[in-house]
């Protein structure tokens, strides 16, 4: 008798945190729409959004710059990031050896745990100079290094691990059937992943992407290391940048002390937030689906 | 037409296995880069000794303080998460089995792992601010135990669903309740997946730099309660870099080598625990 | 279209460190149906995939001795195993169909070899689709998903799949096991029919499917060639006390 109802009891407990994890999202939310509150009372949105204007000692927020700067380096990283991830987890999945696979996965994971701190390092030490006497120069450019080029490269390393490991684990789950009917008809490996493998893991490729963009999309220390975080919306590669994360990073000591601010950047913390929110929703949704429709 | 079909497949074999060699290579890249640049910064008053008097001008002291801050925050953002995590991954696993509350709580959980850490931090700086606290080793716990608690549920979660349900069903045979069997059965199963997720979910905690930049603070000294600012060591890399003084930035290098020695242990931890706890586990 | 002959010569299978296949050495008339039969896991699987080398799939696969298909050494060196598996088709224990429309499965194995004309296409479509029956059923909805069909349709477009590259051999795995009675009959007629235009090699554990379709019959046990000779020999006056046993169903 006691043990049945041990049982009953650890069944309701157990429910109340998963329920109050699962609100978490809906709290974070709705905190900082309340935050934002004033500044969007002070300001229209499209003003907010649209207008290149920081000023905010004169009370004047236009985010266009670091929505650009936010835009420019996330997809840098992700041309940079996405054929060398697919092609990595199209060989890892098709074409490796067992024991390679054994031994690339662990490197892999390694790769994805290495604080982004470590990689801001990696890119102050490495590329910055890499793109300011080798890159640039190539293209009679002068820079500082700290551009969006390098913000680019840093975040392409580190969104790399990510999709590589979800684009594998989405290729293997394709039916090895559907391998064998492709081959046994003659089709070399290469066609086989061309018109079969890609075709049938496709929804599951595009979630990794997404999963990857909305991470490259949020990623603070490393970018703002190494990114010039100038509020001035770039015209090349070469040009600083500041995007959203960072200039929140920057701000967060002296923002209590200019009217409005605050608010203005816990506004950009909800920008952040939505964006990364709808994109992890929609490629979840997607996987769970892929993974499902292959059991 | 059979020559450009091999030339195909050689040719985009090529373009995989230089993506593959990129991919490592970056990862040799940044050992090699950061163990070279921080090798002659690095000695053992580095993780010895707290700042000293003008440490921030090149003079003695190390960076204990972070190295111990990070720790004991780590420490305690895992324990928290962990003690939230485990009742989760349960209720997931035994108690809604493949409800719909259970696939609402999963997503959710997944996203929540997808938001950038910088929004925790903002999120719990603004409930400071509510609650007229300041910073210290507490917040930081909290931020940081609210950020891995996401990834380490759905850590548990996923190795948890991994066993098989006819072992499931073999205890209950046996008359065991479903806490029973998940206490005796599942958690035994499923340990070296426990412990992978775990020190995951550490190895992130200790990383991370942009959560506690709100919640932590930053002190030179070791906190001696959970009311005291504490250092990081990614926040302690960040600041010495920041610094124009050459000593200093040669020691934020350094550091970056502790940081990473750290995060590999955790790595090769995970690896030898979770064979070692494998002899109980049945195929 | 005719067509070609086996020889297997001392062939020897090893996974690991374990013997599948045991100096096998038998000669595959074409023309005929030969089956291969024995008891389950006794690597007659493993002997049909060693003749379009899908058996390189399988990792620390270890094969020695000759596989001759037509008088070429389909291990030898210079082998195109894209070409060898045009030539040897192969269909499989469960239906396969490749995730796109029924047409293009059919036309899939042409497009690969280099056929591109739609008018082409279609007509390849249209004749393999006949000859596994399945035209009628279909010919209104070609651009659905193979996998909407049946199973045993999709079993019936695996085979038409299979005939749209014109090979020489045919490889069955078991065909029928995962159909229906009526789907199963179906496809045991396609294949007595279509004997008059390929060598047709299939794996069964049905001893009676074996009886009915068979010309020429392998029995294997524990890796090891014990019987092979015309069915009804085999059958009625089987020569080895392992293959009585077998057909009396002692063991198997």
């Amino acid at each position: 008798m006691k043990r049945q109802i041990i049982d009953r009891i650890v069944g309701r407990l157990t429910f109340i945190p998963a329920f109050a994890a699962s609100l978490l999202l809906i709290v974070m939310t709705g905190v900082l729409c309340i935050r934002s509150q004033e500044i969007l009372l002070n300001q229209s949105l499209p003003t907010l959004l649209f207008s290149s204007v920081w000023q905010p000692m004169a009370g004047k927020f236009g985010f266009l710059p670091f929505i650009a700067g936010t835009v420019w380096v996330t997809f840098v990283a992700m041309a940079l990031s996405i054929p060398i991830s697919l092609f990595s987890a199209i060989y890892l999945s098709q074409y490796a050896h067992r024991r390679i696979k054994a031994t690339v996965q662990p490197l892999i994971d390694l790769l994805a745990g290495i604080p982004s701190i470590v990689f801001g390092l990696f890119g102050v030490l490495l590329l910055v100079p890499l793109v300011k006497d080798l890159i640039a120069p190539a293209f009679h450019i002068s820079t500082s290094g700290y551009c969006v080029l390098t913000g680019g490269l840093v975040l392409a390393i580190m969104v790399v691990p990510l999709i590589t490991s979800i684009a594998f684990e989405v290729l293997t789950a394709v039916p090895e059937d559907m391998r064998i009917a492709s081959l046994a008809m003659g089709a070399n490996r290469w066609e086989t992943v061309k018109y079969v493998v890609f075709r049938k893991a496709f929804p599951g490729i595009v979630a990794a992407v997404v999963l990857g963009f909305s991470r490259a999309f949020g990623e603070t220390m490393a970018v703002l290391m190494v990114v010039g975080n100038v509020a001035k919306i770039p015209s090349s590669l070469f040009d600083p940048a500041y995007p959203i994360p960072a200039l929140i990073a920057n701000n967060y000591g002296e923002m209590m002390s200019i009217p409005l601010y605050d608010s203005a950047l816990m506004f950009a913390a909800l920008l952040l937030l939505v964006v990364v929110v709808i994109f992890n929703i929609i490629a979840n949704i997607v996987l769970i689906r892929v993974k499902r429709g292959i059991s | 037409m059979v020559d450009w079909r091999k030339t195909e497949e050689q040719l985009f074999k090529g373009l995989m296995i230089a993506s593959l060699l990129i991919v490592l290579g970056s990862l040799a890249a940044v050992f090699i880069v950061v163990v070279i640049r921080g090798a002659p910064a690095l000695s053992l008053a580095m993780i010895t000794q707290t700042p000293q008097g003008g440490y921030y001008l090149g003079k003695g002291g190390g960076i204990l303080n972070a190295i111990a801050g990070s720790l004991y925050l780590a420490a305690g953002a895992i324990a928290l998460a962990f003690l939230i995590s485990l009742p989760i991954a349960w209720y997931l696993n035994q108690y809604a089995g493949r409800s719909k509350i259970a696939a609402f709580v999963r997503i959710s959980l997944d996203v929540a792992s997808g938001i950038p850490s910088l929004i925790y931090g903002a999120f719990v700086f603004i409930i400071m601010i509510g609650l007229h606290e300041r910073v210290s080793l507490f917040w930081g716990i909290i931020t940081v135990a609210l950020f891995i608690t996401p990834l380490l549920t759905r850590g548990l979660d996923e190795v948890m669903q991994t066993v098989s349900p006819k072992l499931k069903e073999a205890s209950f045979m046996m008359g065991a309740t479903r806490f029973e069997t998940l206490w005796h059965v599942v958690l035994r199963q499923s340990l070296p997946g426990i412990v992978t997720a775990f020190l995951l979910a550490l190895g992130r905690g200790i990383g991370d730099a942009a959560s506690v930049l709100f919640t932590a603070g930053y002190t030179d000294q070791i906190p001696t309660s959970l009311g005291d600012a504490v250092a990081t060591l990614p926040l302690a890399i960040f600041f010495q870099l920041g610094s124009p003084v050459p000593e200093v930035q040669a020691r934020a290098y350094a550091s970056g080598i502790i940081l990473l020695a750290i995060v590999l242990a955790l790595s090769l931890c995970s690896r030898i625990l979770s064979q070692r706890f494998k002899k109980y586990v049945i195929k | 279209m005719a067509g070609k002959p086996i020889t297997i010569s001392h062939l020897n299978v090893r996974i690991g460190d374990r013997n599948i296949l045991k100096d096998i050495s038998v000669s595959i008339p074409p023309n005929k149906i030969t089956a291969i039969i024995g008891p389950s896991g006794c690597g007659k699987s493993t002997m049909l995939k060693c003749m379009n080398r899908m058996i390189d799939l399988v990792e620390e696969i270890d094969i020695e001795g000759d596989v001759h298909i037509d008088g070429e050494n389909i291990y030898g060196s210079g082998i195109d195993v894209s070409l060898l598996r045009k030539k040897v088709g192969m269909i499989a224990q469960t239906p396969n169909p490749l995730p796109m429309s029924i047409y293009d499965n059919i036309a899939y194995g042409p497009r690969i070899h280099g056929q591109r004309k739609r008018t082409d296409l279609d007509e390849i479509v249209e004749r393999c689709l006949n000859t596994v029956g399945l035209w009628s059923e279909v010919k209104e909805r070609l651009e659905d998903p193979a996998a909407k069909l049946s199973i045993g349709q999709q079993q019936r477009l695996c085979l038409a799949r299979a005939l749209a590259v014109q090979p020489e051999v045919l490889l069955c795995d078991e065909v029928t096991s995962s159909l229906d009675p009526v789907s199963a009959k179906h496809i045991e007629t396609e294949l007595s029919s279509l004997k008059n235009d390929y060598t047709i090699v299939f794996v069964t554990h049905i001893l009676r499917q074996a009886k009915r379709l068979a010309d020429y019959v392998i029995f294997l046990y524990l890796g090891e060639l014990v019987e092979y000779g015309p069915a009804n020999e085999v059958f009625f006056h089987p020569k080895d006390p392992r293959t009585a046993a077998y057909i009396e169903g002692v063991f198997g």
